[in-house]
């Protein structure tokens, strides 16, 4: 083990002076508490719960960061998008689903709204219709893209096909997830599992969601109309 | 965000009750069983990455020449005991991906990062202990599935640890086929663990530090690592979309990189250093933590400049976001593009130097006391000086044109990255009575040491002269270069080193081994160190701090302060304010009481 605690005899003696009181700290260490003094136990400005899906959706963020970069790259480099031979993409349909995304990102709101004011009715409504309506996003996304590949655009047809099924891919399966969960909770909503005091589930639901809503808003305007 | 009935849907208190086996040991969420994990994990990969680094060795030394003892090896691995080029190129690829992702990120994030963090914040485990089992499972598939590839047919992968597209974007160009694809698997099942991790790691430092327990008060390895897992947590995903396009490029006949069809193998390059550099400093910043730990402790004096130790980290971690370029000066970039990542790399030297200077200043005028973590992480800043050194030649594009891929490189990166080692070693020694219980035998500890370092040196630093020489990174036999053939004895005298640095390191395995199961038993604070983690019985309990939290109520490295009796002042010892302070701020002498 380790020997020879090098400490200045003058040193010892002050020590042996006073040996049990608290020690003096020279200006400029850190300020003491004084002894007996309990600093308060403060609640966190953000909970565990919150605080961990922030960083979640942080992850996510930088994941698409990665798969939007890739796009511009090749659509800012390119001189015509689509390619010759391609077809163009949905917009009139696109937009339509793009109105039902926010839309839902409302009735989100009011679900989450409704349970912080205690009503149950409205919670499983909202939610209700906020899965309804990703569910008919999905549908309306999945019938563009079996038109699409029968236009002949596939994962193959250079990188115009790749990044197209790549991102909004990406985007899609996270809308299916966002989906799946929205209904494990309106199932446990409509089984009276939430209330005004306890509905944290509500709120980091609602954080995904509007994280899903929010990156379309980016997707949409880059890949469709620019 | 504060919605108050979220915050109240925090974790509940643990409880101390009694597990069985199952719970206690493999799908444990107590944060001091992953971090053993994570460690028993670490260190037989650090084995494994080891014995590929030292076939490697052999064949660049004797080329072409069969290994001892690896007669049996079948083909296409190994002919007859030769290493074939395929394998070769194998091997140096697994050596790093191993070592990097499987050795040292295990080890110095999942390890201490899970073992430290709560016990030297003063919590009683971690913000999501569920997602901390998961972390660890998860990155232990990712490590199986990585394992896997040596054994499917074509090798593993082989396009090295960048994997460069269109190199790896083609099973045609290197031969291999699932390997590469399981390389790419394992690491997004990697990204995953790891951002599992990260999360824990922040919400813990950021909502669960104890009483009085305020940002400047925090070890700078804790700063380190709550750092580090900011880093991780925003670089990975940008690794896991490149790998996503890499494995659709390799399966489902896209050409992300494949200019075939339209594709940009620059994209891949771009994409891979924009994590890879971040990730370089996730891989040191948890040393320079540790590093400032230990040599306050053992130098029995303050660490020099907390706060500029901290916001140097932070300096760090933002600049590099913005030095991926450096990796590619060659690739035909815009030499004024070129020229600003020269100058933003050269910017890390400023908080480079900042800490080096600052470990200097700890170090002045201290009582040092040579135990064996203190040999370590001396050793770690001496390593660290000369791979920084050499970092900033390689950041002036002029010099790396003519040193870029030759060994100069691979000497720089070593000096930093398996440098780390050398933290690593200096953090197990430190905190092996705490994590296990037993100490380490410091004799044993010290005969690890010298060698370790004396070898270390013998192995990296010559690189630098056959790099200045011209003798590329990757090259599978030298000596069929007729300019590379007067550096051949260069090249013998390195792997000569390597063996012999492969060999002391059993005294380190017999060391732990012995230690584990036999070790003096250790008391609560064997190195009368300040930090909260030394306020709890070795080991700590389940819950670690029995019925109460423990108050803080100082600075982390307080140590010889002026007319006390012992030289160190625990973290949760009371103490009085200075009568300066309270001359000047008050009677409350100064304090913060918000």
């Amino acid at each position: 083990m380790v020997q020879g605690i090098v400490t200045a005899p003058a040193l010892e003696e002050v020590a042996l002076q006073v040996p049990e009181m608290p020690p003096i700290l020279p200006p400029g260490s850190d300020n003491g508490d004084p002894p007996g003094w309990q600093p308060p136990r403060r609640e966190p400005v953000v909970s565990n719960a919150v605080l961990g899906m922030l960083m979640f959706l942080a992850f996510e963020t930088m994941f698409f960061a990665g798969l939007l970069g890739a796009f511009l790259v090749f659509r800012l480099s390119s001189t015509s998008w689509p390619p010759p031979g391609e077809p163009y993409l949905p917009i009139g349909v696109t937009w339509f689903n793009t109105g039902i995304l926010v839309a839902s990102a409302y009735s989100m709101r009011r679900a989450h709204r409704a349970i912080r004011d205690g009503s149950q009715a409205g919670l499983v409504h909202g939610l209700g219709l906020t899965a309804l309506l990703g569910t008919t996003f999905l549908a309306v996304q999945g019938s563009e893209w079996i038109r699409l590949a029968h236009h002949g655009l596939t994962l193959q047809s250079g990188t115009y096909g790749a990044t197209f099924y790549t991102l909004i891919g990406c985007h899609g399966v996270h809308v299916l997830a966002a989906v799946l969960w929205l209904a494990t909770v309106w199932v446990l909503a409509a089984r009276g599992w939430f209330s005004r005091e306890w509905h944290g589930g509500i709120q980091l639901c609602k954080m995904y969601w509007m994280f899903v809503v929010g990156l379309w808003l980016v997707l949409f305007p880059s890949v469709y109309l620019m | 965000m504060a919605d108050p009935a979220v915050m109240t849907a925090g974790p509940a208190v643990h409880v101390h009750h009694e597990l069985g086996f199952w719970r206690t040991y493999i799908f444990s969420t107590d944060h001091k069983m992953i971090g053993r994990q994570f460690l028993f994990l670490g260190l037989f990969m650090l084995i494994v990455g080891g014995a590929l680094a030292m076939l490697m060795r052999w064949q660049l030394a004797w080329p072409e020449t069969a290994v001892p003892g690896f007669g049996w090896v079948p083909e296409p691995y190994m002919v007859e005991g030769i290493i074939p080029p395929n394998t070769y190129n194998s091997l140096f690829t697994m050596h790093a991906t191993i070592m990097i992702f499987f050795a040292v990120m295990p080890i110095m994030i999942g390890c201490f990062g899970n073992f430290l963090i709560p016990l030297m914040i003063g919590a009683r485990d971690m913000a999501f202990p569920v997602l901390n089992m998961v972390s660890f499972w998860s990155g232990l598939l990712g490590g199986l599935v990585m394992l896997a590839g040596f054994f499917v047919p074509g090798g593993h992968a082989a396009g090295g640890w960048t994997a460069y597209a269109p190199l790896t974007a083609k099973a045609i160009y290197t031969g291999v086929d699932w390997g590469q694809n399981l390389w790419n698997i394992s690491l997004i099942i990697l990204g995953v663990s790891s951002m599992m991790g990260s999360i824990n790691y922040i919400t813990t430092v950021v909502n669960m530090r104890a009483p009085g327990m305020t940002w400047f008060r925090l070890p700078l390895v804790i700063w380190s690592l709550f750092i580090t897992a900011i880093l991780l947590l925003l670089a990975l995903p940008v690794l896991t979309s490149a790998l996503a396009m890499l494995l659709f490029d390799r399966n489902l006949g896209t050409h992300f990189f494949l200019p075939e069809g339209g594709g940009e193998p620059l994209l891949w390059q771009h994409l891979f250093w924009f994590f890879g550099h971040p990730e370089v400093y996730v891989l040191v910043l948890p040393a320079m933590g540790v590093t400032s730990d230990v040599l306050s402790t053992f130098s029995r004096k303050p660490i020099f400049g907390y706060r500029a130790m901290a916001f140097s980290m932070i300096a760090i971690a933002f600049l590099s976001w913005i030095v991926w370029g450096h990796h590619m000066f060659i690739s035909g970039m815009n030499p004024l593009l070129g020229t600003a990542f020269m100058l933003s790399t050269m910017v890390i030297a400023v908080p480079s130097a900042i800490k080096t200077f600052n470990w200097l200043g700890t170090l002045w005028g201290g009582s040092i006391r040579f135990a064996t973590p203190m040999l370590f992480a001396l050793a770690f800043v001496s390593n660290f000086v000369i791979g920084g050194l050499s970092g900033i030649f390689m950041a002036s594009t002029p010099v790396d044109i003519f040193i870029h891929d030759t060994y100069y490189i691979v000497a720089h990166f070593h000096y930093v990255v398996a440098g780390i080692i050398f933290a690593m070693f200096a953090a197990i020694y430190y905190w092996f009575p705490k994590i296990f219980g037993r100490k380490l035998n410091e004799t044993l500890g010290k005969l690890h040491f010298w060698p370790t370092f004396i070898f270390f040196n013998g192995v990296f630093f010559p690189m630098h002269i056959l790099g200045v020489g011209g003798m590329m990174r990757r090259i599978y036999n030298p000596l069929q270069y007729e300019f590379l053939q007067p550096l051949q004895p260069i090249n013998v005298f390195i792997t000569a080193n390597a063996f012999l640095l492969g060999l002391v390191q059993i005294l380190f395995v017999v060391n732990f081994v012995w230690s584990l199961i036999a070790g003096k038993p250790s008391e609560r604070n064997p190195w009368q160190a300040n930090t909260l983690e030394w306020a709890a019985p070795s080991p700590p309990p389940h819950g670690n701090w029995g019925e109460a939290l423990p108050v803080v109520h100082g600075g982390p490295y307080e140590y010889s302060v002026p007319g006390m009796a012992e030289d160190y002042l625990p973290q949760n010892q009371s103490r009085r304010p200075s009568p300066t302070l309270a001359k000047r701020h008050g009677p409350s002498g100064g304090q913060v009481t918000a």
